[in-house]
Order: C-alpha cells, then sequence, then structure tokens
C-alpha cells in the first residue's frame, strides 16, 4: 500500500489543508509520496519535504502546471497513479477541480471528501449537506479521495526528511490558460485555518454594518465568515460564505451574528468545538446547536461585547 | 452554436431528509423532488447565452427513473428547446454519468456542456470534471461568469481565495456555481408550451455503456447529534463563560 498525494499550493506555500490530509493518509498506513507540481515551485516542493510523515516528494516544475490547471496536471497524476494504491487530494477548490479528472482518466470511482477512514477501501462521507452520514467501499484497484481536512488533525509542518525526486514533465495538453486572478485581501486568518471566526447573517442587515463583527473579529484575531443569505443579499463576498455550498470550517469558537441556522450553514460550522449564536429570534435553529446562546439585538450586543472583550483585557491568541 | 445541459432530480432542498430505520439511504417516497438548485443556474445560464445570440439550440438531459421527465420539462418550461432521457432504474453514479453524457455528446456535438457544479443529494462534485476528462476537452468548474470570444471561452471560477479566470478552448465543459445567474421561474405559458416540446429517451445499452456502480454503500446514518441549547443572560455572562468555562479566548 502506498499513497500519493497531490499538493494544493501556491506562491511558494504548500497548502495549510495538505497537513490534515498527510494525517488521513497516514491512517492507511504505507509509504506517502506528495506531488507538487507547479511553474516555480521548488520552494513549496521544498516545504513539502520538510512535512512530518511525507516519504518522498515528487517535483514536476514546468510551465504548464502553473495554477495547477486540472487539463495539464491530470495527465501527470494518472501516469504516476499506477506505482500507487490511492490518490488523495485535499476538497478545496483545486483538489474538488482536479481529482475527478484524473479519476475518470484511470477509470475509477472518486470518493469525495471523507471525514473518517474505517479500511483502506471504506471511508465515511457526508451526504445531504452533511444530514447523513454515508459508509462506502470501494472496488476499484485505486481509490481517488479528497479529504475534508477540518476532519483530520494537522500534522507537523516540520521534523521531517523526505527526498526530492524530480520528475519529467508532460506536455502542454493545449486546452486551457491561466487569464488572471482576484484574490479578496484580508488582514485575517483564512476561515478554513481560523482558530476563532464570527460570522454574520442576514440579521446584519447591510454591508456596512459588517464592521460591528470586525470590532469583533480584530478583538479575537478572528477570521470573518457570512452565512449564505448575507452572501446572497450582497453584504459580503462569496468567499466569506460558510456553509455546504461555501467553506466548511471547525474552528475552537464560533460565533454566529444574526444567523438563523439553515441546515446548510450548519453543515458547514457545527463541528466548531465552541458555539456562540447572537440572534433576537429565539426560535432560530442555531440556537439548538449552540453551547451559548445570547437571545438580544445584535446591534445593542456587539458594540457591549467589543466594550466587555476591552474591559477584560482579552487579546487574540 | 448548441449547448447541452445536465439536470438532476434531487430531494427539494427545503425537505429535512430522514434516514431510513434500516440504514440503506435516505427516505424518498412521498418525498418532494425538484430539479438540483445548480442545474437550475446552468440551465438559465444556457438561455441566456441563446438570448444574447451566442448559442442555436438547447438541449436538456436527465438521467435515471421515469420520473426524471418531470424534470426535463422543468428545463424545458424554463425554455430549453428540446429534452433527452437516458432512462434507468439502476443506481447511477458520477462516472457513469460522465460516460453517459459522454456518449450522447458523440451524439449531439455540442460546443458546450454545462452541469451544477454538484448535485445536493450525494455532495460529490465530480461530474461535471469526469466528463470534460473522458471527452479531452477543458473545464471551467465553479463558474461565476462564462463569456465567448475569439472562438475560446473565459471562465471565471469561484476558488478559495477569491475568482480566478482561465480561457478554454471550445468545446469546453463548464460547471455553475452560485452566483453565476438566478435562475428564472417558468411562466404559465411556457409551462404550456414545454407539454409539446419533445423529449427523445434512450436507455442505457443504446448508448452502449457500463454504467455499473463502482462504490457499495454499506450503510447511511444520522451524524452525531450535538449537545446544544445553553443560554448566557447577558455580555458580561457570555464573556465569563468563555474565559472560564469554555477557555476560548
Amino acid at each position: 500500500m502506498a499513497v500519493l498525494i497531490i499538493a494544493d499550493h501556491a506562491d511558494g506555500v504548500v497548502n495549510a489543508a495538505m497537513l490534515n490530509v498527510v494525517t488521513a493518509a497516514a491512517g492507511l498506513g504505507g509509504e506517502i509520496d506528495m506531488l507538487v507540481a507547479g511553474e516555480n515551485c521548488s520552494a513549496a516542493a521544498a516545504e513539502a519535504a520538510k512535512i512530518s510523515g511525507v516519504t518522498k516528494v515528487l517535483h514536476a516544475d514546468d510551465a504548464a502546471y502553473g495554477h495547477l490547471l486540472a487539463e495539464n496536471v491530470a495527465p501527470l497524476a494518472v501516469g504516476l497513479a499506477a506505482n500507487y494504491s490511492h490518490v488523495m487530494l485535499p476538497a478545496t477548490t483545486m483538489g474538488k477541480n482536479l481529482a475527478p479528472r484524473v479519476a475518470a482518466l484511470l477509470d475509477v470511482a472518486q470518493i469525495s471528501d471523507i471525514v473518517e477512514i474505517v479500511s483502506d477501501d471504506t471511508f465515511v462521507r457526508p451526504i445531504y449537506a452533511g444530514n447523513a452520514m454515508a459508509t462506502v467501499q470501494s472496488k476499484d484497484a485505486i481509490k481517488v479521495i479528497t479529504v475534508r481536512g477540518t476532519a483530520f488533525a494537522a500534522v507537523d509542518a516540520a521534523g521531517g526528511s523526505a527526498s526530492v525526486e524530480t520528475v519529467d514533465a508532460t506536455p502542454d495538453a493545449g486546452l486551457s490558460s491561466f487569464v488572471g486572478q482576484e484574490l479578496t485581501k484580508s488582514e485575517r486568518p483564512e476561515l478554513t485555518a481560523a482558530r476563532v471566526i464570527v460570522s454574520g447573517g442576514r440579521g446584519m442587515q447591510s454591508s456596512e454594518n459588517f464592521a460591528l463583527v470586525e470590532a469583533i473579529a480584530d478583538r479575537l484575531g478572528a477570521a470573518v465568515g457570512a452565512s449564505r443569505a448575507a452572501v446572497d443579499a450582497g453584504y459580503r463576498p462569496n468567499d466569506y460564505q460558510v456553509g455546504q455550498t461555501g467553506k466548511v470550517v471547525a474552528p475552537e469558537l464560533y460565533i454566529a451574528v444574526g444567523i438563523s441556522g439553515a441546515i446548510q450553514h450548519l453543515a458547514g460550522m457545527k463541528d466548531s468545538k465552541v458555539i456562540v449564536a447572537i440572534n433576537k429570534d429565539e426560535e432560530a435553529p442555531m440556537f439548538q446547536i449552540a453551547d451559548y446562546g445570547l437571545v438580544a439585538d445584535l446591534f445593542n450586543v456587539l458594540p457591549e461585547l467589543a466594550d466587555e472583550l476591552d474591559k477584560q483585557d482579552i487579546k487574540p491568541r | 452554436m448548441k449547448v447541452l445541459v445536465a439536470v438532476k432530480r434531487v430531494v427539494d432542498y427545503n425537505v429535512k431528509v430522514r434516514v431510513k430505520a434500516d440504514q440503506t439511504g435516505v427516505e424518498t417516497a412521498n418525498v418532494k423532488m425538484s430539479m438540483n438548485p445548480f442545474d437550475e443556474i446552468a440551465v438559465e445560464e444556457a438561455l441566456r447565452m441563446q438570448e444574447a445570440g451566442a448559442v442555436s439550440e438547447t438541449v436538456t438531459v436527465s438521467l435515471g427513473v421515469q420520473q426524471c421527465q418531470e424534470t426535463i420539462r422543468t428545463a424545458l418550461a424554463m425554455g430549453m428547446d428540446r429534452g433527452i432521457h437516458v432512462l434507468t432504474d439502476e443506481e447511477l453514479q458520477p462516472l457513469a454519468v460522465a460516460k453517459l453524457l459522454a456518449a450522447l455528446v458523440e451524439r449531439e456535438n455540442p460546443e458546450m456542456v454545462i452541469l451544477g457544479k454538484q448535485a445536493i443529494d450525494d455532495d460529490s462534485n465530480q461530474t461535471g470534471q469526469m466528463l470534460a476528462g473522458l471527452l479531452g476537452w477543458p473545464q471551467g468548474t465553479f463558474a461565476s461568469e462564462i463569456t465567448f470570444a475569439d472562438g475560446r471561452t473565459a471562465v471565471t471560477r469561484e476558488v478559495d481565495g477569491g475568482l480566478e479566470t482561465v480561457s478554454l478552448t471550445l468545446p469546453a465543459v463548464v460547471t455553475t456555481d452560485l452566483r453565476l445567474n438566478e435562475p428564472r421561474y417558468a411562466s404559465l405559458p411556457n409551462i404550456m408550451k414545454a407539454k409539446k416540446k419533445p423529449i427523445d429517451q434512450v436507455s442505457v445499452e443504446d448508448l452502449g455503456v457500463d454504467a455499473s456502480p463502482r462504490l457499495v454503500t454499506l450503510k447511511v446514518e444520522d451524524p452525531p447529534a450535538r449537545q446544544g441549547g445553553g443560554k448566557v443572560a447577558d455580555v458580561a455572562e457570555l464573556v465569563e463563560k468563555l474565559k472560564n468555562e469554555a477557555g476560548v479566548i
């Protein structure tokens, strides 16, 4: 048994979710190799080699692999996959884009978004926005899997000493090219990596009112999230969205402000360690899963909370 | 240019699904079914392309049991030109659907296939990418904008950090994300008109595809329940509890 992990990375930095994928792979036993494909990605390959538990890094550097275009990376992955029993990717947008193309070219099924490994061919994954959990068994020789990062602990990013082996590039498929990107700039931590998240819902009533949420987030060193309703209303961009159709998060503390708690939102945050709900509607479903519910008007609560945090001298950890 | 749009019949998104007592799946008998919401966005986008003059014919396809015809009728009522129904009572998994769609693409020769990015029942997020791989076509997944220029298509994609735009050769596969458009409702006259639009029915055997499942579902269970419902009286108590009881701030 051997696992090939395909790395998500950008600008010389390996995506933090890879540390969780390595934990999942280690649950299978056997060697763990990591493919780092990209354009001028030797820094990312070097970083991958330091990840605890990785045996070997396969470094494929070519202009065709820039921005990890699936059309060009999939043939490379397929060529390597024959030596492995499992191919694993993170359930990031990169992994979700690439994995099914690899699986189809290998003529195998993909197991999406696994949250638990039962055995080397059996996995647990959420269906219906996390309202049911399916245990599925693969009959294929190679298992192509995407891993839900929040369901597995992270391995140490340092301490490993994998060898780095250069892999010959496959030709550019000539089907796609990268045009540009517009990344959301934020001083705050990434949603999926944050220890604390403060999210606002439709109850925020406007884009401007999110300043109240940000004031709390600043004091706690938290990421800012939003419900789908708040995103649909245009209060925040889509990449703030927490939920089944946005990002699945599991921070230590999740503060839901003015979020009623639609099923698809709950599916995206119910694995948080501690949940706080602030809402003036005491019937809001969010209260049913909250550890600490405060039934009150958020426009009174948030400024008061900011003051109280200052008074208690609470600082970001 | 012809566009093919795949639509899936799923449990309506407003229904609270219930796991069956024998753990073989979720209850689908006597449950409201409707078109997968991401597929409605795919239908809407094809119609807008047609209205803008970029597309001459819009074809919709659904795969599965006889009742999938209702989902096809919904797409026709929204404005699609004609439908294809791949009839089977067997379970279809994403790889099988991709293979069947690839076989239909050989027959229909569309220049673009649009699908929802994922279905809200199995949440797989696979079929579009698999179809693109099988056809050797480029893929524009999680699209929030689709434009055409110089015989190519530019697709803006919703990615983790924000937005990314790729340029693809045609033909291409595109999968839709939430913000691509807001789907229209079918008007009553269009619902009536849709009843006369043709739906071609084919079988899995007609398409010469091995559609057998590769994954076996061993059991389906309820997710672990979360103990919640705790309340605090005011902000001071909240901060005190977070600090001393939960120890998270």
